[in-house]
């Protein structure tokens, strides 16, 4: 089976943030960036499908320049090649702008199976793999914990994650987009032959223009969403901060759960 | 005419999903800001006496879809029944429970039937040019204000916990069918079973003492302090998320949306940043201590006590303090 895996490159949430000047969105200079966590699931669960079907992985993400790193580490981890959609006038898109550009893209590709991860650490619309189904008209299903492609690759026993602990298992007809839940599997490690190896393999890079949208139907001009501002909430109501020196702070807590909240 | 909210309700086997009376908050607030009338949508198989209980919950109309089709939920048949209902009745905005069945299918309704898509909401205030609504981003840490371009219906989530379900009000609304066809709705699943994921479960919803351990714990090696403390504390050890997936604790301690709602007399949470997943579960917590390094961790905001300081430097120090206090 042939497999698109569509992955988003997002800062890394334990660095520190800062707000940019602008006030809409954090100041990424000198800020780290990585696949998204759910992204790498998805990742690893199409090289294994692809492994034991006898397929390859064509790996697919939108964003600027510093996204050609996220592709090169899926190539290194087994993907085959890569397809970049670059172009100022894709960025900032909701998840109904971003899943247009991504659906035209994939529509050039021959895929039997589509994967995303089920939400994106950044701004987290977890929308954008059944924004891209229903252009493509493929069934989808979200937060997918378990995929067992059945005999002739016609469908899927597909796991979903429900709430309190519960699962749904269910057969949908390929092809399909699965939008894959973080701890479905065990992502692989990129070895050394695998990163030398990803150096030759090709990165298509795709403009709006070569995918016959114009640049008013994606990013921030074909969203329904605006930004105004992003902020750090305001601290907690109530919470009181221990300002003090491990070994101070642990006596104070303790004295504060004996003699205040009474709990210890 | 006045601006319509739709508020559609989340059920199973004809029980209504808790987070349904937080939508109808929701929606009701949203009408009195937008001078509109706020209309529950109920979907399902046999649902008649849910419309008639749901006919009291302060809405002016209650829209039925029942159909054999909706008894199990799939995306085919809820996108079926409520793609040409909103395409005719144009609503200004249709309300969900941010639940995950609504993820699952709602994006698909929007882009379906050209509506703006607002995941996730926590609220929303009046700007200038219409109303600014707030969603948590890059894992609760920031908050960011949005408002919708362009016209025609918004689809907007309500993230669990922020209307409260106490404003439902009460009154007898019409309870009519919600338009259009259903007769040719089709599954795009075929259901064949629900498991329950953790079969011998530890059961951390009556502890009164938990210790939740984060991410930032850094390891199945770095548990030894987790363990003395829970020990010392009569504490059951429990974990967000990323710490299951890392398989650094078994599933059955997760404490979160997808793992197990607590309301111990004290939690402790060790290097936990505060994500809505985990903290949804544990909101109903007595005493919450909280220790993170980073100052800036969500969690810090449903903290009592709060400690900014690296875990594996400040556990040996609070283990010796719990143990002297212990002694005395």
């Amino acid at each position: 089976m042939n497999i698109a895996v569509c992955i988003k490159q997002v800062p890394d949430t334990e660095a520190r943030l800062r707000v940019r000047s602008d006030g809409r969105w954090i100041e990424e200079e000198d800020l780290p960036f990585k696949i998204n966590e759910s992204d790498e699931y998805a990742l690893e669960e199409a090289l294994q499908i692809a492994e034991a079907t006898g397929g390859e992985v064509t790996v697919y993400s939108l964003g600027p320049d510093r996204v050609k790193e996220a592709l090169r580490k899926a190539l290194a981890l087994g993907a085959a090649k890569a397809v970049h959609l670059k172009d100022a006038a894709f960025e900032g898109g909701d998840a109904l702008a971003t899943g247009r550009a991504l659906a035209a893209a994939l529509a050039q590709g021959q895929h039997d199976l589509v994967l995303t991860g089920s939400q994106s650490d950044d701004v987290g619309y977890a929308g954008t793999g059944s924004v891209i189904a229903g252009h493509l008209g493929w069934p989808h299903a979200w937060l997918v914990m378990g995929v067992d492609v059945e005999e002739g690759g016609a469908s899927a026993k597909v796991t979903r994650e429900m709430e309190s602990g519960m699962n749904e298992v269910f057969r949908v007809a390929l092809p399909a987009v699965l939008e894959i839940q973080a701890g479905i599997n065990h992502p692989r490690y990129a070895s050394l032959k695998g990163i030398m190896q990803a150096k030759k393999k090709p990165i298509a890079d795709k403009a709006a223009a070569d995918l016959g949208l114009g640049a008013d139907a994606v990013g921030v001009a074909g969203s329904r969403l605006e930004v105004l501002s992003v902020a750090f909430p305001e601290s907690g109501e109530g919470a009181e901060l221990i300002d003090a020196p491990p070994e101070e702070a642990a006596k104070i807590l303790v004295e504060k759960l004996q003699k205040e909240a009474r709990v210890l | 005419m006045a601006d319509t909210v739709w508020i559609v309700l989340q059920q199973r086997d004809g029980a209504l999903h808790r987070m349904s009376r937080e939508a109808i908050a929701a929606g009701r607030q949203l009408a009195d800001a937008t001078g509109g009338t706020a209309e529950a949508v109920l979907l399902g198989a046999g649902v008649g006496a849910l419309a008639e209980q749901v006919a009291a919950f302060g809405v002016t109309a209650v829209h039925v879809a029942d159909a054999p089709a909706l008894e199990d939920y799939t995306p085919g048949a809820y996108v079926g029944a409520l793609a040409p209902a909103i395409r005719e009745a144009a609503p200004a905005y249709v309300v969900f429970p941010h639940t995950y069945q609504t993820v699952d299918y709602f994006s698909r309704l929007a882009q379906e039937t050209g509506a703006a898509l607002l995941p996730e909401v926590t609220g929303f205030e009046a700007g200038d040019g219409g109303l600014v609504w707030s969603r948590p981003i890059l894992g609760a840490k920031l908050v960011s204000k949005v408002k919708v371009k362009g016209d025609g219906t918004v689809l907007v989530s309500v993230q669990s916990g922020a209307f409260s379900a106490d404003e439902t009000g009460s009154g007898s609304a019409q309870v009519g069918a919600l338009p259009g066809d259903l007769s040719g709705l089709t599954a795009d699943r075929e259901i064949l079973e629900v498991q329950e994921v953790a079969g011998d479960t530890v059961d951390l919803s009556k502890a009164d003492v938990i210790v939740a351990v984060g991410r930032g714990i850094g390891g199945e090696d770095k548990m030894g302090p987790v363990e003395e403390l829970a020990k010392l504390l009569g504490a059951d050890i429990g974990a967000s998320r990323p710490v299951i997936d890392n398989g650094w604790l078994p599933r059955d301690r997760q404490i979160g949306s997808s793992g197990q709602t607590v309301a111990p007399k004290l939690y402790i949470g060790l290097a936990i940043s505060g994500a809505i997943q985990h903290t949804v579960g544990m909101k109903g917590s007595q005493t919450v201590v909280v220790v993170n390094k980073d100052a800036n961790a969500p969690m810090f905001n449903l903290a009592d006590y709060g400690v900014v300081a690296d875990v594996h430097e400040f556990l040996p120090a609070f283990i010796e303090a719990v143990k002297a206090a212990k002694g005395a």
